[in-house]
């Protein structure tokens, strides 16, 4: 189709211009999806060490539910969180419906299981290794917990850049409880639907070229870090 | 801490029993080889002295030192080395900062150590890049600058080349030299022979004899032994 | 551990971060800003763009606008999610009044609905100003005519037309009446793609670039007229609505100076 070459050529002459409203999209998408994958390492990264190392009752089951949150719809994800940030809804007073807040909750609740339950396994592969000499050495529980993420520091790193290029390509959850606010809460995302829609082919083709980009460099940052990693420290 | 004294334990992993009513009395001095064929359950008679593992049945009891003092006060190598992610300097500073001493501390004994391992120009070095003999060293190094009463070894030498075997060696005698009691298990003959003052041999979860070095190459008790001395595959 | 180039590295993002969501938050909390509930026809005309600037320069006050369908807009209304309603359904509209969820209707400009369809027009309706007439065509040509069928308030304007020219759709349903379910630019799209007939405001219609083989080929009769009604979402079911500053959103609109800025973009659009 010949539209398909137009729409290229016409969305790399936006790219090449840095037209000021795309940069404002693109800033925004990474502002909302890097504070999401932090929020959401903070809360997954313990949880998934604590599971790892420790046993208890339901264990197995807990891992179970983990794992199957991991593929939790972003669309759902983007429902629940509106319903209970919107003025009808138990959080309703906060008043950070439709902001860039209630965004960056929704991704986080949306990637928060993904860093849990990927950490929880890179941690207690390397907890099958470590444990007896760790033990032996006298570390305890949370010490030992500690020692193993450091020592999985470069699988846990890629494993929060997959965190994160998950927020950043998904617009379900953005889409609802942001409203996809002119200026406001439109991210990258939120916008190609938007300009597909209105047939605005070019603009939604140079936003999609972004997107698509942005994913490759973090795949090759992952690749790249695993690399270095195994190459100087074995 | 020593002697240590095992009574009539046991371990069973399901229904299985891998170790069955093993009573022994271990003293301060000699170096002790726990000596058998494969799955004879020298791994986890080991893992049960050093408070790994719990007996199922039975208890293991050191002299006179408390809970928390006992664990502190052994060490134990693998068969095979587990290091961190890190430098082999900060290896081998890590048990010395769990066990609580400043920063320099640390640094200076844990040089030291690795100075008379023989591992002075790869301390820098991230620890799992070096070799197996280098690793074993290490972690050797590792054990040794915790100041253990103790130290367990398990087959340390069973994935390494002859000239690591070697320098092994000679470390767990110079370990042995500093007042270290040595517990050690192997299946190779000429390295019980060597590294060895008494023998605890165990076939099939149970302790057949325990008797110093020379007698028990002399004259085995046991026919058990006496096939294993003489390389043939134990019978069941 | 020491404090090694990839810890400091990790202080900063996590800094940048923490510094954008603070940063964010509190640009956003200077701003004074309404929440406008309102439809996606509305804002792909490309209509808000034009005049919520003019507005935002006089008052100082950021209109924030979420596009919805029109059942949406009013239910944003209802739960208090919204300062003021801005859609065009004038049955539901007096409905949301009279139920006390909003304060006044006002009626705005008017945006009429047109008919578009393929060039080649199997149903050989083009230019005719009889709306009814062009639908009981369609149907007995059983031409393919693409609906939004997502209870909007262009579907339910689609629907009154087809039952007053005593044609049930739904007769053709999956054969030549296909709905799709979506907002009105996925529609035109669609029917870009199938070379249908489809039912869409003029203001969409006008701002919408993928138009394929498509064209309009009814247009003008009274029937299409289209309606559109601003509401302040009442302050008494709703005490945080920002009754002041929506307020003099709506009475902007219906100003002559508000009203002029839309028609100026009426005309410019239609070039």
């Amino acid at each position: 189709m010949n539209s398909l070459g137009e729409a290229f050529s016409a969305a790399w002459r936006l790219l090449a211009g840095f037209d000021a409203e795309l940069a404002q999209v693109v800033g925004l998408s990474l502002q909302v999806s890097l504070a999401a994958v932090v929020i959401a390492t903070l809360l997954g990264l313990p949880l998934g060490a604590a599971i790892a190392v420790e046993r208890f009752r339901g264990r197995q089951t807990l891992i179970v539910l983990l794992n199957a949150l991991m593929g939790l719809p972003p669309v759902v994800v983007g429902l629940l969180v509106y319903l209970l940030l919107s003025r009808a809804g138990p959080l309703g007073s906060l008043g950070i419906l439709f902001t860039p807040q209630a965004m960056i909750i929704a991704q986080a609740v949306l990637i928060t299981p993904i860093i849990a339950a990927l950490s929880r396994q890179t941690i207690e592969d390397a907890w099958r290794e470590y444990d007896e000499q760790l033990r032996s050495l006298g570390a305890r529980r949370i010490t030992a917990a500690m020692t193993l993420i450091w020592d999985t520091r470069f699988s846990l790193m890629t494993i929060v850049l997959a965190g994160f290029g998950r927020a950043a390509a998904e617009v379900g959850a953005v889409m609802i409880v942001g409203g996809n606010i002119d200026g406001v809460t439109r991210v990258m995302t939120t916008a190609i639907a938007l300009e597909t829609s209105k047939g605005d082919l070019p603009l939604a083709l140079g936003l999609g070229i972004v997107l698509i980009t942005l994913v490759v460099l973090l795949n090759a940052l992952a690749a790249v870090i695993r690399e270095v990693a195994l190459r100087k420290y074995g | 801490m020593l002697p240590l004294e095992l009574n009539a334990v046991s371990f069973a992993a399901g229904d299985t029993a891998i170790i069955n009513g093993i009573t022994a009395r271990i003293e301060a001095g000699p170096r002790t080889i726990i000596l058998g064929p494969n799955g004879a359950g020298k791994s986890v008679l080991m893992r049960l002295c050093h408070g790994l593992f719990q007996p199922t049945a039975g208890s293991v009891n050191w002299h006179g030192a408390k809970n928390g003092d006992v664990r502190r006060r052994q060490a134990m190598v693998f068969q095979r080395p587990v290091m961190l992610r890190r430098s082999a300097l900060a290896n081998v500073m890590y048990g010395l900062k769990l066990a609580g001493k400043s920063r320099r501390e640390c640094e200076l004994r844990a040089m030291d150590v690795l100075e008379v391992v023989g591992l002075a120009q790869h301390t820098a070095r991230a620890a799992r890049v070096l070799s197996g003999g280098e690793q074993q060293r290490l972690a050797l190094a590792r054990a040794w600058a915790l100041g253990p009463d103790v130290l367990f070894l398990d087959e340390p030498t069973a994935n390494l080349d002859p000239a690591s075997t070697h320098d092994i060696e000679n470390i767990i005698n110079a370990i042995h030299a500093s007042g270290t009691k040595i517990i050690m298990t192997t299946h190779n003959l000429g390295q019980a022979r060597r590294l060895g003052d008494e023998i605890l041999f165990i076939s099939n979860g149970r302790l057949l004899e325990h008797t110093p070095i020379d007698r028990f190459f002399k004259e085995p008790a046991s026919p058990e032994a006496a096939a294993f001395i003489k390389g043939e595959l134990p019978w069941h | 551990m020491a404090l090694s180039w990839r810890t400091v590295m990790r202080g900063t993002i996590l800094g940048l971060a923490l510094l954008g969501l603070l940063q964010g938050s509190n640009a956003l909390a200077q701003q004074k800003f309404i929440t406008v509930a309102s439809t996606t026809s509305t804002e792909q005309s490309g209509l808000f763009k034009h005049m919520l600037p003019v507005f935002e320069q006089k008052t100082g006050i950021q209109v924030r606008v979420v596009a919805q369908g029109t059942g949406q807009a009013l239910d944003m209304g209802r739960r208090g999610d919204a300062d003021v309603v801005f859609v065009h359904d004038k049955v539901a509209e007096e409905k949301f009044v009279a139920d006390g969820f909003g304060v006044q209707r006002f009626e705005v400009m008017y945006n009429d609905f047109v008919l578009v369809g393929p060039k080649a027009d199997p149903a050989m309706i083009a230019g005719s100003k009889d709306i009814v007439a062009a639908y009981k065509k369609i149907a007995e040509a059983k031409a393919p005519f693409a609906s939004r069928g997502d209870k909007s308030g262009t579907h339910a304007a689609e629907l009154r037309l087809w039952k007053t020219a005593g044609v049930d759709p739904a007769s053709g349903k999956g054969t030549w009446y296909r709905e799709t379910g979506s907002g009105m630019g996925p529609t035109l799209n669609t029917a870009a793609g199938m070379n249908a007939y489809a039912f869409t405001d003029r203001g969409t219609w006008l701002s919408f670039r993928n138009r394929g083989d498509l064209v309009i080929v009814v247009e003008g009769d009274q029937r299409l007229f289209n309606q559109y009604g601003i509401m302040l979402v009442n302050p008494a079911k709703h005490a945080h609505v920002k009754k002041d500053m929506g307020q003099s959103f709506v009475d902007w609109v219906i100003s002559p100076e508000g009203q002029k800025v839309i028609a100026d973009y009426k005309i410019g659009a239609d070039q």
